[in-house]
Formats: C-alpha cells, sequence, structure tokens
C-alpha cells in the first residue's frame, strides 16, 4: 500500500474545519467517488475536525492518498494532544437507535467510512483514523 | 523412495529435533513483517504445532511421493481447514501458502547446517534461487485469486442492483419489494435507488414490502428502520407491507420496536392506504349483480 | 460577518441555507429567526437547504434549535430540499432532527405549512378573532 500524497491542516478554531471540509471535498472528488460516499467522508471528517477542536483543545488533520493496487482511498487522521477519551469503547456504543456515545459523533464516523481506529490517552492525547476505498476503474 | 530416505526423512522429525525445528519455525513465520495483521501470534503457535504433529506421523508411512494417500489424510485435512479459516478471515492466498513454504526454508536451512553444505557457494545459490522462484510463485497464484476475486465481486454487485427495483405504483407512490435478506450492503442500495426515486417522481409513499425477506432479527429490524427513517427525512411517508404472521411475532418477541409506522399484511392492503393518503378513491364500474 | 437573508412570503419566512455554514453564522440565524418570526407574527418558517453539501451534527442541532423555539413561538418549521445523500448520511450518523417536518420541494413545504396551520387552528375557538395579530 502506498501513500501517494498527504497533507497537513490545523485544526485550532471553528474556521478551520470548514477549511478541512473543502481540502477533503477535493481529494474525494478526484478519487471518482460517488456523490454518496463523498458526501459520507466530508460528513466523517467534520464530525472529526470539529472533536479535535471541542474535545482535543486543537490539532491537526492529515488528508491522504492511498494506492492499494486494485484500489485507491483517502485516509483522514485527527490528532490532538488535548485530554484523550477515558473510555473509546463506550464512546462508539451509541447505536443508530440509541443517544447513547457522550455525542461524540465516533460511532456515526465508522458507520459512514470503511476503516476506523482511534487510540487515546491522557498522556498522549488521541488520534483517530478513518478509511475509505474506491475500486479503481 | 529408498529405505535410506525414509529414515533419513524421519529423523528429521524426531522428538528431539521436532522441538527445535518447531520452535525455529515459529520463530520464523513470527518475525515476517508482511503476515496479515488477521493472523495472531498464538494462531501461529497452535497451527504449526499441530502440523508438524501430523506430519511427522504421516512420514512414518515411508510415502514421500503420493499424498492422496489415507495416510496423508489427517495432514490434508487439517491444511483444508487452516486454509479455509483464513480465507473468512481474509487473508491472502500468499500468506496462507508461506505458512508452508516457511517451514521448507526452515528445514532447508537445518539440512544445509547439518550437511555442512551451507557454506558452498551452490548451495547458497541453490538456496537463493529457491526462494526466489517460491516468491514468484505466490504472486501468480495471487494474481490469479485476485482476479478471480473481483469477477465475484462485480457479479454480486449486479446481482444486488438488479435485485432491489424501485417500482412506481401509482402517482406519486413507490413500491420497493425486498427480495432475501436484508444486510447493511443491501440497505445502502435500497437507500440509494428509493431515495433517488422520491426525487425523481415527486414520490410521497413508499411501501416496503418484506414478504420477501425470510427472517427479520434485529440486524434486519435496524435496517428497516433506517430506511424508513431515511425516507422520512425526504417528506415522504413508509408503509411496510408483506408482515407475515410469524415475524410480527418475532417482533414482538424480540421486543424491537417500529413505533409509529404503517404496517400493513399484503401489498394490495398497504396501496389501498397509499392511494387514499394521496387523495384517490378507487370505485368500481362492474355494476352489482343480485344475488340469486 | 455574512447573515443569512430571512425572506417573508405572507405569514411564512423563508430561509435560504447556504454553503459552508459557520458556527456563528448558525447562532445569527438563530437569532435574527425568532426576532423576525415575533416581529411578523410569522405562522411557518421554510427551510431550503437545497444547497447544503452535508449536515454534520451541528448542523443538526442548529436545525434542530431552530424548531424548539419557532414552536415555542407557535411557529411550524419545514425542511425542504434535502439531497438523498444527506438523508442517508444524517441516518447513518444517528442524528435526531425531532419535531422537524420535511418535504420534498418547497411547494410541497408551503402546502404542508398550510396543513400543519389548519390543524392546530381547528384546535383553537372558532371565533374569529377580526383584531387580531397582522
Amino acid at each position: 500500500m502506498l501513500i501517494k500524497t498527504a497533507e497537513d491542516r490545523a485544526l485550532i478554531n471553528e474556521d478551520d474545519i470548514a477549511t478541512v471540509r473543502s481540502s477533503v471535498k477535493r481529494v474525494v472528488a478526484l478519487l471518482n467517488f460517488s456523490l454518496i460516499n463523498q458526501t459520507k467522508i466530508i460528513t466523517a471528517a467534520s464530525e472529526l475536525a470539529r472533536n479535535t477542536i471541542e474535545h482535543g483543545k486543537g490539532g491537526k488533520a492529515v488528508i491522504q492518498v492511498l494506492d492499494e493496487g486494485e484500489r485507491v482511498g483517502v485516509r483522514l487522521l485527527f490528532e490532538d494532544n488535548g485530554p484523550g477519551i477515558p473510555d473509546t469503547a463506550q464512546a462508539l456504543e451509541d447505536g443508530f437507535t440509541t443517544n447513547k456515545g457522550m455525542g461524540l459523533g465516533l460511532g456515526g464516523a465508522r458507520r459512514l467510512m470503511d476503516h476506523f481506529s482511534i487510540e487515546s490517552s491522557p498522556e498522549s492525547g488521541t488520534k483517530v483514523s478513518i478509511t475509505k476505498w474506491q475500486e479503481k476503474i | 523412495m529408498t529405505n535410506e530416505t525414509a529414515s533419513a526423512s524421519s529423523a528429521l522429525f524426531s522428538k528431539e529435533n521436532s522441538k527445535e525445528l518447531l520452535d525455529h519455525w515459529v520463530k520464523a513465520q513470527l518475525a515476517d513483517q508482511t503476515r496479515s495483521e488477521g493472523i495472531s501470534d498464538s494462531s501461529v503457535s497452535t497451527s504449526s504445532a499441530e502440523f508438524l504433529k501430523l506430519f511427522s506421523e504421516a512420514l512414518k508411512g515411508g510415502n514421500l511421493s503420493n499424498i492422496n494417500t489415507p495416510e496423508w489424510e489427517l495432514v490434508l485435512r487439517m491444511l483444508g481447514d487452516l486454509s479455509a479459516s483464513r480465507a473468512l478471515q481474509g487473508s491472502s492466498s500468499t500468506d496462507t501458502a508461506k505458512f508452508i513454504f516457511s517451514l521448507k526454508h526452515v528445514l532447508f536451512e537445518r539440512l544445509n547446517a547439518a550437511s555442512g553444505l551451507a557454506s558452498k557457494p551452490e548451495a547458497k545459490a541453490s538456496w537463493e534461487l529457491f526462494l526466489l522462484l517460491d516468491k514468484l510463485g505466490l504472486y501468480t497464484t495471487e494474481v490469479f485469486q485476485k482476479s478471480r476475486e473481483s469477477v465475484i465481486r462485480r457479479q454480486q454487485k449486479d446481482i444486488m442492483e438488479m435485485s432491489t427495483p424501485v417500482i412506481k405504483l401509482w402517482d406519486r407512490v413507490l413500491a420497493v419489494p425486498l427480495i432475501g435478506t436484508l444486510d447493511s450492503a443491501r440497505t445502502q442500495i435500497v437507500m440509494e435507488n428509493l431515495l433517488q426515486a422520491i426525487v425523481d417522481n415527486g414520490a410521497k409513499i413508499a411501501i416496503l414490502d418484506i414478504t420477501g425477506v425470510p427472517t427479520v432479527d434485529t440486524q434486519t429490524a435496524q435496517h428497516l428502520m433506517k430506511t424508513v427513517s431515511a425516507t422520512k427525512l425526504m417528506g415522504a411517508e413508509c408503509i411496510i407491507s408483506g408482515i407475515r404472521p410469524q415475524i410480527a411475532q418475532t417482533i414482538v418477541h424480540l421486543g424491537i420496536e417500529i413505533n409509529d409506522i404503517i404496517t400493513r399484511a399484503t401489498m394490495a392492503d398497504a396501496l389501498k392506504e397509499a392511494l387514499s393518503k394521496v387523495g384517490y378513491t378507487v370505485e368500481s364500474d362492474i355494476a352489482l349483480e343480485k344475488v340469486r | 460577518m455574512e447573515r443569512i437573508p430571512i425572506l417573508k412570503l405572507g405569514e411564512t419566512l423563508l430561509v435560504t441555507i447556504q454553503v459552508d455554514f459557520h458556527d456563528r453564522v448558525a447562532l445569527a440565524l438563530q437569532e435574527d429567526l425568532c426576532e423576525k418570526i415575533v416581529n411578523y407574527s410569522a405562522k411557518g418558517v421554510l427551510v431550503d437547504i437545497s444547497a447544503l453539501e452535508m449536515v454534520d451534527s451541528f448542523m443538526g442541532r442548529v436545525l434542530g434549535n431552530i424548531a424548539k423555539t419557532s414552536r415555542l413561538l407557535d411557529c411550524n418549521v419545514v425542511l425542504v430540499g434535502m439531497q438523498p445523500a444527506i438523508a442517508i448520511t444524517i441516518t447513518e450518523l444517528g442524528i435526531q432532527l425531532t419535531g422537524i417536518n420535511t418535504a420534498l420541494t418547497a411547494e410541497d413545504g408551503m402546502l404542508l405549512l398550510q396543513k400543519l396551520l389548519k390543524a392546530k387552528s381547528g384546535a383553537r375557538t372558532t371565533h374569529a378573532n377580526k383584531n387580531g395579530r397582522r
């Protein structure tokens, strides 16, 4: 698997959320994702970017284009040095029909993407990674 | 195969040698950086130990050329199970083949060391060449595998698209006959097709018919609910039809909340309801005949 | 700072939400809307989101708040122009848009507002108030 491109975007104040959204939008449009998938990716990015600013006290987003032979993907990393999430398992619990999960939208972001992973601790902050793949035509 | 060869082979797998061989082999596999994530360290140890045990047993039969004989049956079965379970976990064919090839490499190293051939340039050369050819062989299988898989994927996609048609029943009334299990992939397709059809037709009602859905468990119910939610967001109403008696019981039994959704037993009933909602009444032209 | 324009169409207010909705703009919109609902004695608000490419949980909350405050001011809210991709994403995210009515087109939205209004006034006294708020 190859990381074809990578761009960083700072996530300090709420204007940055819109900036990240447009950068992501530019990338996914080029990769031939369907409109629905583009919307899902941009929405997931918006949720996680907001988390980074509101709960993570600021950090950055990294937008990567991946190439795995038959498919390409977009991977978004959201990193902060904030207080961390005490119980990631619980935070991911927000089911479709419930309102649990501390309102972090993590479960939602996971449902929208193909791959989701999170590392979080009070010492090293939070790192969330989401990926969506698209078959090459 | 001569008795010499047979006994030499068995000797390699004697109790003393086997333990060392197993350790060496497991270490080599664990050290392989390219191993896929789904294969745990403990499963490597367990599978390797099991294989070596069955392998050395089979070797005792003295037959090294034909694996389709009874003494190799247990080994083949173990390998078959391993391969199948790895396939289910999403391992590549390369990963699974490497299980055997890594043993070959370890054996080779030990043989070379034991016979003192290790230092000879020919031995070294043949060693490198064997490794190279193995890699090329694995690559060939891998590509073959992948192209088969992509054909299957394309076909699956086609089947899914074709089996979820959205039908225009009437002005502003759409119907979606759901056939087969409603998994998350199909739910996505249903939602996409249905919502687009709502926009294209200005539909106000969508009838989801689940006559063709064999079982309704919590997952299926959630997928249905998702579809209903999405439809409502588009300003249309959903009617679920085709609720068989068993399904009704299952839903109640499972405690699934299908709150405030209109349901009907048959598509006909749903259609009647839909028509009245969009402002139509149905009249019959046939004059009533007196019953004698 | 840009403020989202609110148009008056009889007793209805029309809000068209564009892309890139900043948080500050959201708060300003809520304030403006409340003010105008009271000033014009509006009975309905039509929120057109056809230009929106995305609705995340923040936007969901904004819309939810608009609905809540409007209801408190005796005003119905109808959301129109939701794109399929957004409906699917909202559903997947689990955003609850409670108390928000939706319609496919602006036309349908106006009809729905009329219907909702009729339903309300049916529950009230039929005695017409000639000096009613206008």
